[in-house]
């Protein structure tokens, strides 16, 4: 594993030292990066950081703080960083306080390596790039699966009825996982499955939550029918530890998180007999729509208001050097994600997330109190959860939650 | 320990041996578990297969073909630089020691020394200060840092963490000098010292003990400070627990979990030699009668 | 000591704590006040990787506008300490009408996220507060009586669960009270119950918290009564001894006193540091059945992609208040020895 990852820092280097001559930036300026801090994000970083030459400062911030710091970081004239790298949550922030600038003009002279599907925009105008997508997806044991004479789940009543299956033969006890710990991830597992059904979040053109339904009622339903099917921990998983419970065989159909897969599938790993048998599919559907109960995301980067032209200018080159299809040639980064550049071809632990674009997923909302609905889903849920309230009661409470943070923000009445 | 005072009874000192080991097992286990536990892989060291892999290492001996590995230091410190992190620690606990110390000496001097009441509502005050979550006044502070221009560097953190530590300070070393006698001072500004000589000459000599164990308090906050390092200082001058959290991954992201531990294993070493060496000067300082009843 | 010369003593200290600590609480407490203008919203497309849709957005130009006039945003009095996130007197009106018996009223009105948060916050103060000091005075007497030459490591090794970061020794605890870690396995083992989970009830996972935290504040403790104890007056203790006292007639009436006031000073932080409970909550994955109220100002600023600051801030006075309703009796003792002085 350290191993790998040694041998990655190595090529990234390597890549960066022969790629130094070719990052030829017009005209001089200061590129000040704020990014996440995670591996493949810090490729494209480290990538656009060998732009630094004569006349072209590269300073980067990789924080895992980076949300918190960045409104503010950007609000100053000139902005602290010229670059905010963010996902479409984080997006929304810059773009309620405007923080951020169209990149139209900067696309078409130096955008020729983006693809069309990269550009974010937002009322026609180019808002941000995405480079990377990442989702949720269904890793299952194919040898389990076969051996008791289970279909790969197609929708989320095939994955209760497989994981009976398992539990009546005596295969497992508790053949299900999925990031269930009360706070974020509980609000995402809701979201993911209330979008199998279809129905909006809220009323139309306005911000009143529309969750307190029939559809609510049973994607909770669902939620607490897969939870039967979980071990007695199961207010505590999150994605963190999905691997120890996946590499001791406790669990054969799991949830989990498509930027994480590499390390499930990883055949030098901990238990290469259980990663050959991981096998990806695109998330279950459920309740008769045919719309996989799950939202996509993307990483991407976009451009500070509060800044020159020039520096401007310095920094989309920096990132589109950065970008550039020489960023996915490498193997060991092509790994890292699934990459949205020029010149990618998905990768076995990426193919989820395509599958999941393909069958109809939707994009994580960006609207700008969705936020505060997953923080309000992901505080009340679990009493429902762990059974001491109805569904109806659970839904009641986190509208109420939602309704007191959203007037508070100002986005009801 | 001779005194007859301490001498104790056999049975009373087997019960008092053996309440300190059975705490010394508490306290130090899990710290041990870990420092053997950072020479394993992953797999092992979080295992739910079988806890004893942790000890034995069955999956460090198939990936590395020895039970013990060093890639979790190799990671942290050659590959994530954990150096760097090391020595913006040193210097913010080294600073934040010295001035909240300096700051705290004079201030819980004057508090213990004056007689108007004032003073007690500065001591009340200091302790609402001290009430606030730092999370919330951390939230406060970005935007004014970002506008003046001082986010990012390690002065700014040193003078807030000297400010958020400033009550607890000022409260701790306030009770230390109330019991200095104060005939102590007063009679060396009756040979025509002014105050600062008098607190100079006639009690900094005799405060030492307060101040270590105070500076000691001083020092664990600033060194394990997380809410206030994370948000106001950039990666380059990122100290050790930010770094760490770094290690430990999100959500959607992995983490190097192994760097985490093998990090923090390494954080400690310094500090034994810390605590051994203040350890004597509590014990002769306090000893040498600076505190009374 | 006259006046200016106790300002030229304190001035620093005072300084240092006005600037970055009396500002920003001022600061919050004005934020609490109030709350964000009334969003002007367009409807506008969004088109990105995986297709279009049409999302309502912030207009930012006509907000900045709102905010160049009134930059603190719409003033609403104490209406958010009194909203259904904080207070709620308005909830609780209700759910008094509309409930029976006493027991539906206490259910419903500790479901509202404050109230919830408020019993575990006192639960923890309560129970590790007092178990700290009786916990930490026995292991510095404990300490005071071993022989010098291993004294050093013996203190290194008890400051050890409040020097190594809670970031880590949490989650190495969290691993080792896995039911399959050393700890959950050897206690399953102990009561003979193969399906004892700490993580998965209620119960045991406050029980694990509050262990945690004694766990964790016991060395702070620790220390200040072992600094104390090495000035307890020996010829007190001696004339003790002549006059017959018993060893634990001593430890009650000489030790004890001497270290009532630094009994007061750990009680003073340890109620207030316990009050602000919020890392081993997170460490020990235990939100489902454990909330503080320092969880949920952090759940407002960091929670969502959009702090909620008048919330964060609203909680966060009366998470102050309510440590100063708590420090009231050590205060009021405080004042009397204070008057005493004088």
């Amino acid at each position: 594993m350290t191993k790998m990852l040694l041998s990655t820092t190595a090529v990234l280097i390597g890549l960066a030292g022969a790629a130094s001559a070719q990052c030829a930036i017009e005209g001089d300026g200061s590129v000040r990066i704020l990014a996440n801090d995670f591996q493949a994000l810090h490729a494209v970083v480290s990538r656009a950081a060998t732009c630094a030459g004569e006349g072209v400062e590269v300073t980067t911030n990789e924080t895992t703080e980076h949300k918190d710091i960045q409104v503010a970081a950007l609000s100053t004239s000139p902005a602290a960083y010229t670059i905010a790298v963010v996902a479409n949550g984080s997006l929304v922030p810059l773009l309620n306080e405007g923080l951020v600038q169209p990149m139209d003009d900067l696309v078409a002279k130096y955008g020729q390596n983006l693809q069309d599907s990269q550009l974010i925009r937002v009322d026609g105008k180019i808002m941000a790039i995405a480079f990377m997508a990442n989702s949720q997806m269904l890793h299952y044991r194919a040898d389990l699966l076969d051996q008791n004479g289970i279909a790969v789940p197609a929708t989320y009543e095939d994955v209760i009825a497989a994981a009976k299956t398992l539990e009546e033969k005596g295969v497992m006890k508790t053949p299900l996982y999925a990031s269930f710990k009360p706070g974020w991830d509980l609000g995402e597992e809701f979201i993911n499955m209330y979008m199998g059904s279809g129905e909006p979040f809220f009323e139309d053109g306005t911000a009143k939550p529309a969750i307190d339904n029939d559809a609510g009622v049973a994607a909770l339903e669902m939620m607490k029918a897969l939870k039967d099917n979980m071990g007695p921990d199961v207010m505590t998983y999150n994605s963190n530890e999905a691997q120890p419970y996946w590499e001791n065989s406790e669990v054969a159909i799991m949830t989990g998180w498509g930027s994480r897969t590499a390390a499930f599938i990883d055949e030098n790993g901990a238990t290469p007999e259980i990663a050959k048998e991981t096998k990806i599919a695109a998330m279950p559907s459920w309740g008769g729509h045919d719309i996989p109960a799950t939202t996509l995301w993307w990483d991407g980067f976009a451009l500070a208001k509060n800044i020159s032209d020039e520096d401007a200018a310095a920094s989309f080159q920096a990132m589109m050097y950065a970008l550039s299809p020489d960023l996915v040639a490498d193997p060991e980064t092509a790994g890292l994600a699934a990459w949205l550049v020029n010149g990618y071809t998905p990768t076995p632990a990426s193919e989820g997330v395509f599958a999941n674009m393909k069958a109809g997923a939707k994009p994580y909302p960006m609207t700008p109190y969705m936020g505060m609905l997953h923080t309000a889903l992901g505080d009340n849920l679990a009493e429902f959860m762990q059974g001491q309230e109805t569904a109806e009661k659970a839904l009641e409470d986190t509208v109420a939650a939602y309704t007191t943070a959203a007037t508070e923000a100002g986005f009801i009445k | 320990m001779a005194r007859p005072t301490n001498a104790q009874p056999l049975p009373l000192m087997v019960l008092s041996l053996g309440f300190i080991a059975l705490w010394l097992i508490a306290a130090a286990f899990p710290f041990v578990w870990t420092a053997w536990g950072s020479f394993k892989v992953e797999p092992d060291f979080f295992s739910r297969s079988d806890w004893t892999n942790a000890i034995t290492g069955v999956q460090t001996i198939r990936q590395t073909g020895s039970a013990f590995t060093g890639a979790g230091y190799e990671g942290a410190w050659l590959e994530q630089e954990f150096w760097k992190s090391v020595i913006n620690t040193a210097i913010v606990t080294l600073c934040v020691t010295v001035i909240s110390l300096t700051f705290g000496t004079l201030g819980g001097y004057a508090l213990a020394r004056s007689g108007y009441r004032y003073t007690f509502w500065i001591l009340i005050a200091a302790l609402i200060f001290r009430a606030m979550p730092h999370v919330t006044l951390v939230s406060g502070y970005l935007l004014p840092f970002f506008e003046l221009g001082i986010w990012g560097y390690l002065p700014t953190t040193i003078i807030v963490l000297v400010a958020i530590n400033q009550p607890f300070t000022l409260w701790m070393l306030h009770s230390f000098f109330l019991s200095i006698p104060k005939d102590l001072d007063e009679s060396a500004m009756v040979d025509g010292c002014t105050r600062f000589q008098a607190f100079r000459l006639a009690v900094i000599p005799v405060m030492w003990p307060g101040v270590v164990t105070t500076g000691l308090f001083s020092f664990l906050l600033a060194y394990n400070d997380f809410t206030v390092t994370s948000m106001l200082l950039t990666q380059e001058n990122q100290t050790m627990v930010p770094k760490i959290a770094s290690f430990l991954g999100s959500t959607q992201a992995e983490g190097k979990v192994m760097y985490a531990v093998a990090a923090v294993v390494s954080a400690i070493a310094p500090l034994f030699v810390l605590v051994l060496f203040f350890q004597r000067q509590i014990v002769s300082g306090l000893t040498a009668g600076a505190v009374k009843g | 000591m006259p006046h200016k010369t106790f300002l030229a003593f304190i001035l620093p200290s005072l300084l240092a704590m006005l600037l970055f600590v009396a500002l920003p609480i001022g600061s919050v407490v004005y934020q609490s006040l109030f709350i964000e203008h009334e969003q002007v919203m367009t409807e506008v497309e969004t088109c990105g990787p995986f297709g279009c849709t049409t999302e309502r957005k912030v207009d930012a130009a006509a907000m900045q506008e709102l905010r160049d006039a009134q930059p603190a945003g719409r003033f609403n009095g104490l209406g958010t300490y009194f909203n259904s996130g904080h207070l709620a007197f308005d909830r609780i009106g209700q759910i008094w009408t509309r409930s029976e018996t006493w027991g539906g009223f206490f259910n419903q009105v500790m479901n509202l996220p404050l109230y919830k948060a408020l019993i575990f916050t006192l639960a923890y103060t309560f129970i590790v507060t007092p178990c700290v000091i009786v916990l930490g005075f026995f292991i510095a007497l404990g300490v005071n009586a071993i022989p010098g030459l291993i004294k050093g490591p013996v203190i290194f090794f008890s400051l050890l669960p409040m020097i190594v970061t809670p970031l880590i020794g949490s989650l190495v605890l969290y691993w080792m009270i896995d039911s399959r870690g050393i700890i959950g396995a050897g206690l399953q083992a102990l009561f003979n119950n193969p399906s004892l989970s700490l993580k998965a009830s209620p119960t045991l996972t406050w029980i694990t918290l509050f262990v945690y935290g004694i766990w964790h504040n016991a060395p702070f403790a620790f220390v200040v009564f072992y600094a104390g104890l090495q000035g307890v007056p020996q010829d007190t203790m001696e004339s003790a001894m002549v006059d017959g006292a018993s060893r634990w007639e001593r430890i009650r009436f000489v030790t004890i006193p001497y270290l009532l006031p630094l009994a007061t000073f750990v009680a003073l932080m340890q109620l207030m540091d316990n009050f602000r409970v919020f890392e081993p909550i997170v460490g020990f994955s235990a939100e489902a059945n454990a909330t503080s109220l320092s969880y949920l100002i952090y759940s407002d600023l960091r929670g969502a992609d959009t702090p909620l600051f008048a919330s964060a801030a609203a909680t966060s006075v009366l998470t102050t208040l309510g440590v100063i309703v708590l420090l009231t009796p050590v205060l009021i003792r405080t004042w009397r020895d204070f008057n005493r002085k004088a």
